[in-house]
């Protein structure tokens, strides 16, 4: 034993060593709004003003996450408290309120926020703290694509300007001598989808004949004047960059004043729910193109599908919750990501740990998502999901048409 | 040609939306020289008890009168509830007060329903009309035909009944109503309860043009009010025809002037002008004040 | 001890105040401090609210559109000229001042109800014309301010009186907020002690009478227009500072609701209610989400209720109950007790002499 003890020693100290503090999946490591049965998630969205009707976003991934507590008990043990807190849309309430869930309340990550213009007030001061600003609930391309400059934020659905390359794409394959004419809101949401059409159209951007905006302030039937113009300029090829409200009126419209161009619609206004209003004030809507990346609640091909039971199992949870209304199953999904992130990080629960799993560590098959959809992030490509399909109207319902169309590394 | 004459025509159906919730508003300032800044909001609330009893069961033109009857005495029971109890106070208590009204009306409708918007039936068949070259819809045309009706129905209340009379009185000479025995009170109630039962038409009228959802007049409000500054905030008349004014100016500027994201300004500078220029609008009558 | 006995208690309370709000930062959190830094920007803004409304009589329901020039002229003057921040907010005060001004000579033609129609419209399309001249605003992109540094000496004294952690951003532009806002309320008050505070009284109690004596009303009016002005414009720079952020959404109509609300909730035509209608402005919207949840002897349903609900009818319906029953706001209320109060005291009347007790102070 005398001449071997110090090489036993060392054996032990070598085995003792590797079995404490080597690899990842075993670190056990804690960090702010942790604590031995809990995870505390913060949110700030609007929930009362011109656009609370995204309130419900928040309510149905509580939901979620109110599943995974229940049937779960949580993730490895520990239940997810979210904490919503209303900031109506004002970026300056988004301010104060992400301040307080962070220094006041002590919250592990911002999750889902909402608004473009209330999450790029919070991003600094998030990225300075190094708070993580999850998956947050718009499509400007900028939290997407500027993760170099801000490494603790980051998006989740596919950014508008991917979206609108995709429709660009579709136009120059299909009709290559359209005149187009574009109808959209003057924000970040309508600028940024312009963007990226005009981009994607690239050296035919000369295509697009007209360019109208109207603000979020109008009263939609006077979205007549812009809609009229550009049928007066011949176009043919008409986008609609508008969220719900002004996108029913606006195809509603288009039908009053005797028009029929071709019709590309956005993606956040295309639930089926909206389509059957605009077909109740007139609008004819057979070949309208959209694009989706999620399933929709109404629409029948899904009823038997195991996602689709899920989230009507998952939304149950939430009583003020619309079973059909395509916020809430974005909500669900959004939610699935998030737990995924949670559960992957294991023991180590840090704030750097979930923020890199999140960021370049992603690849899920979400039951939510349409299939061959993958959530996946890498440490060159910080865009969660950049596939959708694109879809047409027609006898009541969209129908998919082709296949996944993927805009991976199209953005830099 | 074609697209001046398509912009009128179409500044004409919004106008006919301005018009019929102005109506609202001059019968409310005729009750009690105020402009109610709750109107647009319970307009909108009114809509909704409509929506609901469709949902639950009732034909549309069941639930259209009664909505109108429940919406009277709504406006009714606010004003001796909210507005009573202020009658006589400064200018500011009173605004506030309808700006609080509006405030709770909208949060109410939000909390009830929701905030997803909602189709709403028309009474009117769908289907475009061509005038001329220039299309609309009969929806359009409904709501500028109904709004005429409400006019007429209001001016002869006005002007011809001993009713509108003693209400008019009592918004112009209190005092002197009292004395003659006018229960002026009452009139204010009358007042509001009208100006609900109106503000329901508008709302029942434009929410298939629109969208029924909680936030569906709160733009429509301003462009209301201009119409009814410019029309003469006195005169129901003023109202339809500053409705429809109102309408093809914004329409026309924000086509060809300023630009579409530009249109609510166009109504505010609608507003302000007027103010200064002409503070009685088209049809209203000078006031003389008495020192 | 006579002058201690004579000075009114009202004296008491400013000092008192005053201690209270340059400690504050010493024993909150700097988070509760920045909380705190807007409340007293509503303050400094609703003061000059106050000017106009309580003292001119003249509604506006606009003052948010005012802030958002004073905040945009911050915002500019950092971002594209680089100029300290410090230095402009006189600038953005002074700008929107003169702004102001000229809004009132327009707003004379406009009796009450169509100033407040005017206004009003004015704060509704307040972010559009934020949006359109993108090149110089951002646009919906807004602008982003970069949060200053508290300078040294400043660090250094404050650590020497808390023996703490160092002074963050947030408390250094607390004490600046209170520092201004402590000249703001001085300025008025020796404003409205002097003549033109007599001045726009007369006016607003009589135009025609006050015109009768010989005051200039609608030089007294426009310049009440121009002074609100003034103070809406240091209050949205301060703002923006604070909020570290401006976009066009930050000013929408719900704000020059909520000061106007603040201005007749703390008590028109008083000193301190500007204060307490700051303190209201900032506060009510977070109890009315956050508070009821938090105690835990609310029933569930209620306070999910009240939250669902929304600040929204809170809002409405304690606005309506105020000017219901309180319509001088309240401060009015705190005078009205106060008075009652002391009557009861000293015994109505004095036997002896037959005097009465001296009417309640109004200022």
């Amino acid at each position: 034993m005398g001449r071997n003890g110090p090489l036993l020693a060392a054996l032990v100290g070598i085995i003792t060593v590797a079995a404490c503090g080597g690899s990842s999946g075993t670190t056990t490591a804690t960090d702010v709004g942790i604590t031995a049965n809990s995870i505390l998630l913060g949110n700030t969205i609007a929930q009362s003003g011109l656009a609370a009707a995204y309130g419900t976003i928040a309510n149905a991934e509580n939901a979620y996450f109110t599943y995974i507590n229940n049937t779960q008990g949580g993730i490895n043990g520990r239940k997810i408290t979210f904490k919503i807190l209303d900031d109506a849309y004002n970026p300056a309430n988004a301010v104060t309120l992400t301040k307080q869930l962070v220094e006041q309340d002590q919250v592990f990550a911002m999750f889902s926020g909402l608004g473009t213009q209330t999450q790029t007030s919070v991003r600094d001061y998030l990225n300075i703290k190094k708070v993580p600003q999850l998956f947050v609930a718009t499509g400007a391309t900028t939290f997407n694509a500027d993760f170099s400059a801000h490494s603790y934020t980051l998006g989740w659905q596919p950014p508008y300007q991917g979206e609108a390359r995709i429709y660009a794409n579709d136009v120059l394959a299909n009709h290559p001598n359209a005149k187009i004419g574009v109808l959209y809101q003057n924000d970040d949401y309508g600028q940024d989808y312009l963007k990226g059409l005009t981009d994607g159209l690239g050296g035919k951007a000369s295509l697009i004949v007209g360019k109208e905006s109207y603000d979020v302030t109008a009263a939609v039937p006077t979205l007549a004047a812009p809609l009229t113009k550009l049928k007066a300029k011949g176009v043919d090829t008409l986008f609609i960059f508008a969220t719900p409200s002004f996108a029913i009126g606006s195809l509603a419209i288009v039908s009053a004043i005797g028009w029929a161009p071709l019709t590309y619609l956005n993606s956040v206004s295309n639930p089926a729910a909206y389509m059957k209003i605009a077909a109740s004030k007139g609008a004819k809507l057979d070949g309208v193109i959209s694009v989706s990346y999620i399933k929709d609640p109404t629409d029948p091909q899904w009823a038997n599908d195991e996602g689709m039971k899920l989230y009507k199992k998952v939304i149950a949870n939430c009583t003020s919750c619309k079973v059909e209304d395509g916020f809430n199953i974005y909500g669900v999904a959004v939610a699935y990501t998030m737990v995924d992130v949670l559960t992957k990080a294991g023991s180590n629960m840090t704030r750097k740990n979930v923020m890199d799993i999140a960021a370049n560590q992603l690849n899920e098959n979400n039951p939510f998502l349409l299939p061959g959809i993958t959530v996946k992030t890498t440490s060159t490509d910080h865009f969660p999901i950049m596939q959708e399909q694109v879809i047409k109207w027609g006898s009541g319902a969209w129908k998919l048409q082709g296949s996944i169309i993927d805009e991976r590394g199209t953005i830099k | 040609m074609q697209e001046l004459l398509q912009q009128v025509v179409s500044g004409l159906a919004s106008g006919g939306v301005f018009a019929s919730l102005a109506l609202a508003l001059v019968l409310i300032y005729n009750a009690m020289g105020l402009v109610n800044f709750a109107q647009g909001e319970m307009a909108m609330f009114a809509t909704f008890i409509a929506f609901a009893l469709i949902e639950g069961g009732l034909s549309y033109w069941i639930a259209f009168p009664l909505t109108l009857a429940i919406a009277f005495v709504g406006g009714l029971l606010v004003e001796r509830i909210a507005i009573r109890p202020v009658e006589r106070a400064p200018i500011l208590t009173l605004v506030i007060v309808t700006l609080g009204l509006a405030t709770l009306t909208n949060g109410l409708a939000g909390f009830i329903w929701g905030y997803v918007p909602r189709s709403f039936p028309s009474p009117f068949a769908i289907g475009t009309v061509n005038i001329l070259g220039a299309f609309t819809s009969y929806q359009n045309l409904g709501v500028i035909a109904i709004s005429a009706v409400v006019l007429l129905l209001i001016y002869l209340l006005l002007q011809h009944t001993k009713i509108g009379l003693a209400m008019r009185a009592a918004a112009h000479h209190p005092e002197a109503s009292r004395l003659l025995g006018v229960r002026v009170s009452w009139m204010l109630a009358l007042g509001w309860g009208l100006a609900s039962a109106v503000g329901a038409v508008s709302g029942i009228m434009v929410a298939p043009v629109l969208l029924l959802e909680p936030t569906m007049m709160q733009t429509i409000i301003i462009y209301a009010f201009a119409a009814a500054v410019l029309g003469g905030i006195e005169s129901p008349l003023g109202a339809v025809v500053g409705g429809l004014i109102v309408g093809v100016t914004v329409n026309l500027a924000g086509a060809y002037l300023v630009g579409g994201d530009l249109e609510l300004a166009v109504a505010l500078a609608i507003i302000v002008a007027v103010l200064i220029v002409k503070p009685n609008g088209l049809f209203g009558r000078a006031a003389v004040r008495r020192v | 001890m006579r002058f201690l006995r004579q000075a009114p208690p009202r004296y008491w309370l400013v000092l008192v105040a005053i201690v209270l709000f340059a400690g504050l930062p010493t024993v909150v959190t700097s988070f509760q401090t920045s909380e705190w830094t807007q409340v007293l920007i509503f303050a400094i803004v609703i003061m000059g609210l106050n000017i106009l409304v309580g003292y001119s009589g003249q509604i506006s329901l606009g003052h948010g559109a005012l802030m958002a020039l004073g905040a945009y002229t911050t915002a500019i003057l950092i971002h594209r000229y680089q100029i300290s921040y410090l230095a402009t907010i006189p600038i953005a005060g002074l700008l929107t001042g003169a702004v102001g001004f000229l809004l009132g000579i327009p707003a004379l033609r406009l009796s009450a109800l169509y100033l407040a129609l005017a206004t009003f419209a004015l704060a509704v399309v307040t972010p559009s014309l934020i949006k359109r001249p993108a090149e110089l605003t951002g646009g919906v992109q807004g602008i982003l301010l970069v949060p200053p540094d508290p300078p040294q000496p400043a660090q250094d004294a404050f650590a020497l009186v808390t023996g703490g952690p160092p002074m963050t951003t947030d408390q250094w532009l607390y004490y600046v907020t209170f520092a201004i806002a402590l000249v703001m309320f001085w300025l008025a008050w020796n404003l409205v002690r002097h003549r033109p505070g007599r001045a726009m009284r007369a006016i607003r109690d009589g135009e025609v009478a006050a015109a009768a004596y010989g005051i200039n009303v609608s030089g007294y009016k426009t310049l009440a227009f121009g002074i609100s002005a003034f103070y809406a414009g240091i209050a949205g720079s301060l703002y923006g500072l604070a909020t570290g952020f401006v976009s066009p959404d930050t000013f929408p109509l719900s704000l020059s609701f909520q000061l106007l609300v603040g201005v007749v909730i703390g008590g028109l035509a008083s000193i301190p209610g500007p204060l307490v209608g700051g303190i209201f402005t900032f506060w009510l919207p977070i109890m009315t989400s956050q508070f009821a949840s938090s105690q835990p002897w609310i029933p569930s349903g209620i306070s999910s209720a009240i939250i669902k609900a929304g600040p929204a009818v809170s809002y409405g319906a304690i606005l309506i109950l105020i000017m219901i029953f309180a319509p001088n706001g309240v401060v009015g209320l705190v005078m009205q007790g106060y008075a009652r109060l002391r009557e009861r005291l000293r015994g109505a009347g004095d036997r002896g002499t037959g005097q009465m007790p001296p009417e309640a102070q109004t200022v």
